[in-house]
């Protein structure tokens, strides 16, 4: 059978060697750019100056520039500078920045100010997560609500779209003249990029619930309250959930926007600092963790969901079960007056 | 007179005792003057129109007709889940507002909650009742047993086959207590074998439980089956062709299929919602020849 074919899974023990390919075929380009001279290759980095003076070694020129120095040198009969083919500084070869990925925890923060790569890194994740948090705390009730009930959504939903569509970066000016210059107006540009697009999604997801099931939820006594804790909240809890997963990827983005704001903070500080010093491996190792943290998290949220809504899957989970058992009704001594006591059974 | 022309109004003094007892009981429900219409894409519909019927205590009443005779809108407005246009529906003289625990539906879909065990699944009316939860899980598991599930009370929905679904669909339904169960084509999605299973376990759950059933139908086997009564509807606009008194003695099962009761009354129905004249004879000639001969071929 053909690898290729419309529609059909590859077998799956090529699944893992596909998912490397994956990642190995951007590499490989990669490497092919770098390493092999011939390609690509535009400039030339100076290994002996020769007989030019101002030609460091280490400095990377024009190749048609240096060809030009080494005809005039030869010209005047001196020893022409010598150099190999080279990449501009701002594309690093993969060992340089698989160097960096260690390096750039090491690179001493140059003025006072300047951050550790681990400090930047921490700084992020504390304004994404305070974001996000405050973004969810909100927009989920607000969402669910809006799902559970049209009027809401008919009367807050067209006002949120609107807002939606309003650049959250184009809020930083007014953030920071309310709420500074520090973590407060990042937070609140996450805030905003996040909130109204998780108003919108939450609702939209509610809003696919099975009618059915809440038809037969009807049909068995459940009534408004009931609808939306016992049937609507449970019911689209996984979907929300993979919605949430989304949505921390939109609030990445948010998060460059977000530290450009006001003090200049965190990891996008760090790779604009880091640019500034021409330190391009390092600035891509950068960018690289932010990948790394953003799968990781995506991958840990994945694997904890399966878990959490197992019922979706024919596969048994330890996890679930332990929390079925945890949020299971029961009676509890201490609310013991406020169930009815149990009826007699004869 | 042959079994061909016995006529399906002719009851056995046993049957006719029978129906004669099922008149003195209390009307559970009532359809006064029912109408129901709603705008679809082609204008206005009229789903129902002008239905009166009262239905008895602990009976089942099979309700039958053509696609579009509005017989689950009927039981969607016995429900509360649809209102009526005009009239109204009385369940114990009561009018319907709304849906309510007193009238238990089971649908042809699966709406068994995906997040729950067979046991929560079954608990869920009671558990809106505000009953306690010990009690609530033992009652549960008492009804799973009923429905012969009880082993799988712990299982959750996707791990059973769609019979089981429907039977603890059955005894969740069950369990909120209702006086009236309405099952809206509840065995439509399955093969022939479990369908006719389930027939025989309704009929055992009806002979153990105090309930009245209305059972949505397109099957008249199976509205013959399981009825004491048979509501004929006609399509467009939805009305009452005939209320059939079924003359087949209880208990029921398959063997009765051949008897002569059985084939007059679906004789009855069948005229009843298939009016026109019947395909064979009445048709054109294919006017494909290869079609013919192949035909020839074969025969």
């Amino acid at each position: 059978m053909s690898l290729f074919s419309v529609r059909r899974e590859p077998p799956a023990r090529l699944r893992w060697v596909l998912w490397l390919l994956a990642f190995l075929l951007p590499l490989g380009v990669w490497s092919a750019v770098s390493y092999v001279p011939w390609i690509w290759h535009p400039q030339v980095k100076i290994t002996d100056s020769g007989s030019v003076a101002w030609m460091q070694p280490g400095l990377r020129m024009d190749k048609a520039e240096f060809a030009a120095q080494v005809a005039k040198a030869r010209e005047a009969g001196q020893p022409p500078p010598r150099g190999e083919p080279a990449n501009p500084i701002y594309l690093p070869a993969p060992h340089e920045v698989g160097r960096a990925l260690y390096g750039a925890f090491t690179t001493e923060p140059r003025l006072r100010g300047d951050k550790w790569l681990h400090e930047s890194i921490a700084m992020s994740v504390k304004t994404i997560a305070y974001g996000f948090l405050l973004s969810s705390l909100f927009a989920l009730p607000l969402g669910i609500l809006c799902g559970s009930y049209p009027t809401l959504a008919r009367m807050t939903e067209p006002f949120v779209d609107f807002v939606r569509y309003m650049p959250a970066p184009a809020f930083g000016a007014l953030m920071v003249a309310i709420f500074g210059i520090h973590l407060e107006p990042k937070v609140a540009i996450v805030f905003i990029g996040t909130f109204f697009t998780q108003v919108l999604v939450t609702a939209g997801t509610v809003r696919r619930v099975d009618p059915a099931l809440l038809e037969a939820a009807q049909t068995l006594g459940a009534k408004r309250s009931m609808l939306i804790r016992r049937v609507i909240l449970p019911a689209s809890l996984p979907d929300l959930y993979n919605d949430t997963r989304i949505l921390i990827g939109c609030a990445w983005t948010y998060l460059v926007v977000a530290e450009v704001v006001g003090v200049s903070s965190g990891i996008t500080f760090f790779i604009n600092q880091q640019a500034k010093y021409r330190n391009f491996d390092n600035v891509y190792a950068a960018i690289l963790i932010i990948g790394f943290i953003g799968l990781a998290t995506d991958q840990l949220l994945s694997f904890v969901g399966a878990r959490l809504f197992g019922w979706k899957q024919t596969r048994r989970s330890r996890t679930r079960a332990f929390l079925g058992w945890l949020f299971s009704p029961r009676e509890v001594p201490y609310f013991a007056e406020k169930t009815a006591a149990p009826k007699a059974v004869s | 007179m042959s079994a061909a022309d016995l006529d399906y109004r002719i009851q056995s003094p046993a049957v006719a005792a029978r129906f004669a007892a099922l008149r003195q009981r209390p009307v559970v429900l009532e359809a006064e003057q029912l109408t129901c219409e709603f705008d679809g894409e082609r204008g206005r519909v009229v789903a129902l129109r002008d239905l009166n019927v009262r239905i008895h205590r602990r009976e089942i009443v099979c309700v039958i007709g053509p696609s579009g005779c509005g017989k689950s809108t009927f039981a969607r407005v016995i429900a509360g889940l649809q209102p009526a246009s005009s009239g109204r529906i009385l369940v114990d003289g009561r009018p319907v507002t709304g849906p309510g625990p007193d009238r238990g539906m089971v649908f042809q879909g699966y709406t068994l909650f995906p997040w729950l065990t067979l046991a929560q699944n079954v608990r869920f009316g009671l558990d809106m009742q505000g009953r306690a939860p010990t009690a609530a899980d033992r009652e549960a598991r008492q009804w799973l047993d009923l429905v012969g599930l009880g082993k799988f009370a712990d299982a959750y929905p996707h791990q059973l086959s769609g019979g089981m679904k429907q039977r603890v669909a059955i005894a969740r339904a069950l369990a909120a207590g209702p006086k009236i169960l309405l099952m809206d084509e509840p065995f439509g999605a399955l093969d022939p074998q479990t369908r006719a299973q389930m027939q025989a376990h309704l009929l055992e759950i009806w002979r153990n439980v105090d309930i009245t059933i209305v059972f949505i139908t397109h099957d008249m086997d199976e509205a013959i089956l399981l009825a004491d009564r048979i509501l004929v509807l006609k399509a467009h606009p939805g009305e009452v062709l005939e209320f059939i008194d079924v003359p087949v003695p209880r208990p029921r099962g398959v063997a009765q299929f051949t008897t002569p009761e059985f084939q007059a009354t679906r004789r009855r129905i069948d005229a009843l919602i298939h009016p026109a004249p019947t395909l064979d004879g009445a048709h054109d000639p294919l006017p494909i020849v290869r079609l013919t001969q192949a035909g020839d071929d074969v025969e």
